[in-house]
């Protein structure tokens, strides 16, 4: 029997990055708030002190911090002419676990989607005509202008390091043409470049391009943020990507928010507190609290009067599926919501070698970089090339961790003498230009229960189908030749390209930017929440993550999660808190 | 049993990561304006796979040191495997949470999947060793009436890419998901902190020129391009540092 517990004003399931933003703004507007988490506890000197955090087996390798895989996981197959199979240990992406969620292990490279990015299809349509129809393409809803403040102060709680390019329309000098007017300019300066930046910076200018310093969630210089919490300058450790930052250097909700949190006296947050279900009440119209399981296996049952599902894009349309909230997604005939549009990231490289220079990318940080704009979103002419969207190309130094990163040339067997010469040789001269693509939504990539696997109480797998698309491949090949251009303008002895090749592969690491699911729009017929992250089959629910995005852009999703969830968080406080109901009438 | 030993087994068995950090799992709560928790003795430090814990039987070590002087070989242009201890890394690990994939999500059923989907062996990696270093003797018995151990360098080598290439099949176990992972391991145990037993005396490191667990790089950022030539630094410092 699951025991009853007292009534809350919120309860908030997930206390990663957004659960954190959302306690945040919704005790400081005066409300009873409890975060469940399913992980532990942590913090900075217990969990990832300086003295054993560039533990490279442990925390990458052994999986240190992510989604215990054994408790529960994802199955995966390309199509659906295959039998999805369990992810029996992460490999393509990480999903976080505990406090502070994917926040603890993230690079912070923080960036703001284009304003075309939030209208694709009708941005796309208006320029090029009309999508295919398995293009399953959507508008957010919501717009860049709507975010803007939202962002800015995203930006502002994380102390983000970069140079702007568009303030109120004046363009400056240094940063990025492309982007959306911002009000105002970031609250610190680009991080100090390293000598890869320098060369692939003077190779893009060469060719005519723009670029700028890639946008910094590790700190430039000392900052105090917003809600006073103090963030000590980075020192370029190299393990950042994947790792705690002992350094408090790292923008996390550890180093930007909690603290600050843990203060209020309205504020609660349990631990070991796995969310199983969302409840609802009897005639539906709206939900009650959610079902959780402690460590023990007890089971609660904890009312709010709103509930926000904060539990990173995979979990949040898990649970919803397993609560019966919104019509599931269906393929065949696209009918549905929960689970539509999943979309990921998609990349392709140019490795540099270099004889005489050494690129000594143990000096790196998380979101050290450089980056070209020029053919992301729709900032290039598109006609007659038969897909839409782009990628940002970056230069990053993040780490030379030695068991993940030992890129050797073109021809070189996977091991012995020769393979173990050529480590040794490049491991300190090389280094790595990206594209960072967009992936689109397309009919035949969703989420749904599995059929087969359940986790460690019983309950279906989240199973994900999904697979590279045309456009997605139309996209690398197009825009994949101009990395390799800036690549070969750096100076080095030879380059490898890494093109997109063959179908998804779940195995090697990729991007945790898992997208869609719970996407948000203009109509419950083809989204699960409205323009304000509401749910539109029950009103006092709120959804936060990337899992709203109804297509993944060019750029890594924080910035734009982060702007969303405050985007959020104010009509909940503004809105909906003086009339409780539906904040957009379907 | 006592019930409060028979409470924390049960949450140590229901926790999955209760032994690396038996202080967290109870569930708890935070906040109510108390700030920040701060408790004495729970840094959460490195624990599996320090120890001296084996797995392995002699003659399995003996095999797997085979292997591995054969992925990473110690040559000419500087130490190996056997150097670095590698195998004396995966033996501690497949002792412990790893080779029992205690982090990993094991329940069955198992078919054959596609290259996409990763490894789906029914076998934890310690058993996977277990059987596969036997199948690895019985075809070397069957092809050279002896076991790896006892091959000439050269055929250890095309054994190893027999497996590789999945030119030789093994009746219970994927070849090439043994290989692989033997691979994945021993670079593992080339590079990792030598907290875990391998990479001894830092040795993988010194090959490279990684410095290893440095933790401030600031004054390195300007480098332009200059080698900067930094004794590495493990977690637990360097050999340098010991005085005998
Ligand atoms: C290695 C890595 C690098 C990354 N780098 C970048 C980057 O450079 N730039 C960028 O923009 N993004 C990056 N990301 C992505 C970024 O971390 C995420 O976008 C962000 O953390 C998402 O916030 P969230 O609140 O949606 O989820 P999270 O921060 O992951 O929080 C979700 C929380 O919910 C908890 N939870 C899940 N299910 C339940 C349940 N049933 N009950 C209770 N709790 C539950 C989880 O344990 C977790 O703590 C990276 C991610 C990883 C893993
Ligand atoms: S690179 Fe900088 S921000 Fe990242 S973990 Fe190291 S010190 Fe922290």
């Amino acid at each position: 029997m699951a025991r009853q517990l007292p009534g809350k004003d919120v309860v908030i399931i997930g206390f990663g990055w957004t659960g954190a933003i959302m306690a945040e703004q919704l005790t400081d507007a005066g409300l009873e708030v409890l975060a469940l988490e399913r992980g532990p506890w942590r913090d900075t000197p217990t969990h990832f002190a300086t003295t054993f955090a560039q533990d490279e087996l442990r925390f990458y390798w052994r999986h240190g911090m992510f989604q215990e895989a054994s408790h529960d996981t994802v199955t995966f197959r390309n199509n659906e002419e295959q039998m999805a199979l369990p992810m029996r240990r992460w490999g393509s992406f990480l999903p976080g676990n505990g406090v502070g969620g994917a926040g603890v292990h993230w690079n912070g490279q923080t960036f703001r989607f284009l304003p075309s990015d939030f209208v694709a299809r009708s941005h796309n349509e208006e320029r090029y005509g009309r999508l295919p129809e398995e293009m399953t393409v959507q508008d957010y809803g919501v717009t860049y202008d709507e975010l803007e403040p939202h962002f800015d102060h995203f930006e502002k709680i994380c102390g983000i390091s970069g140079q702007a390019g568009n303030v109120n329309g004046e363009r400056v000098e240094g940063g990025n043409p492309f982007e959306g007017m911002r009000s105002e300019h970031y609250p610190n300066p680009p991080m100090q470049m390293t000598f890869s930046q320098d060369r692939f910076m003077a190779s893009a200018r060469q060719l005519g391009l723009d670029p700028f310093p890639g946008p910094s969630a590790n700190m430039s210089r000392a900052y105090t943020n917003p809600l006073g919490m103090q963030l000590a300058p980075c020192t370029y450790c190299g393990f950042c990507e994947k790792y705690g930052c002992g350094n408090y250097s790292k923008a996390s909700p550890q180093t930007t928010i909690i603290p600050a949190l843990m203060r209020r006296e309205n504020f609660v947050l349990r631990t070991h507190s796995e969310v199983i279900a969302i409840e609802k009440s009897a005639d539906g119209s709206r939900a009650t609290g959610v079902r959780y399981v402690d460590s023990q296996g007890d089971e609660y049952v904890q009312p709010a009067e709103i509930v926000i599902l904060a539990a990173y894009p995979l979990q949040n349309t898990r649970l919803l599926l397993l609560s019966g909230i919104g019509e599931p997604y269906d393929p065949q005939d696209g009918t549905g919501v929960v689970g539509k549009n999943y979309c990921y990231q998609v990349m392709s490289s140019v490795n540099v070698f270099y004889d005489d220079h050494y690129t000594n990318e143990f000096v790196g940080a998380g979101a050290l970089g450089a980056v070209v704009d020029n053919y992301n979103g729709d900032n290039f002419d598109h006609s007659g090339l038969g897909f839409i969207g782009g990628g940002y190309i970056a230069c990053w130094t993040t780490n030379t961790r030695p068991i993940e990163s030992h890129p050797v040339p073109d021809g070189v067997p996977g091991w012995g003498s020769e393979w173990k010469q050529a480590v040794r040789e490049n491991f300190l001269k090389t280094t790595a230009v990206g594209l960072h693509g967009a992936s689109m939504a397309h009919r035949s990539n969703y989420l749904d229960l599995d059929p087969v696997y359940t986790d460690r109480w019983g309950r279906p797998l989240l199973r994900m189908t999904y697979d590279f698309t045309l456009n997605d491949r139309l996209l690398t090949a197009h825009i994949t030749p101009f990395v390799e251009e800036i690549a070969r303008g750096m100076g080095g002895r030879e380059v490898k390209v890494n093109r997109r090749r063959g179908s998804y592969d779940s195995k090697p690491y990729q991007t945790t930017h898992n997208t869609g699911g719970t996407i948000m729009g203009e109509s419950p017929s083809d989204s699960v929440t409205n323009r304000y992250c509401q749910s539109w089959d029950l009103p006092n629910l709120f959804i936060t993550g990337a899992g709203l995005f109804p297509q993944n852009a060019g750029y890594n999703p924080t910035g734009t999660v982060g702007a969303l969830a405050y985007w959020s968080a104010n009509a909940i406080i503004n809105t909906y808190l003086a009339r409780p109901g539906p904040l957009v009438q379907s | 049993m006592n019930i409060e030993r028979r409470r924390v087994l049960k949450t140590l068995f229901l926790a999955g990561t209760a032994l690396a950090a038996p202080q967290w799992v109870f569930g708890r709560e935070y906040g109510r304006g108390q700030g920040v928790p701060w408790e004495p003795l729970t840094g959460d430090i490195p624990y599996h796979g320090t120890l001296e814990e084996r797995f392995f039987t002699s003659q399995e070590r003996e095999t797997v040191a085979a292997v591995f002087a054969i992925l990473i070989p110690s040559d000419e242009d500087g130490p190996g495997a056997a150097e670095a201890e590698a195998v004396t890394f995966i033996d501690r690990q497949l002792a412990g949470f790893y080779g029992a994939a205690q982090h990993w999500y094991m329940k069955g059923p198992f078919p054959k999947g596609a290259a996409t989907q990763g490894y789906q062996s029914e076998h934890p990696p310690a058993q996977l060793y277990r059987l596969g270093l036997r199948e690895l003797d019985l075809h070397c018995e069957r092809e050279f009436g002896v076991p790896f151990r006892r091959l000439s360098e050269d055929d250890r080598h095309s054994v190893l890419e027999g497996l590789d290439n999945e030119e030789i099949e093994f009746t219970d176990l994927s070849a090439k998901t043994f290989f692989d992972l033997m691979l994945e391991n021993v670079i593992e145990g080339f590079f990792s902190d030598p907290i875990y037993g391998g990479n001894r005396d830092l040795i993988g490191w010194r090959y490279v020129g990684f410095p290893g667990a440095r933790y401030d790089y600031r004054e390195f950022v300007n480098h332009n391009g200059a080698r900067l030539d930094l004794p590495p630094v493990g977690l637990m410092g360097r050999p340098a540092w010991v005085r005998n």
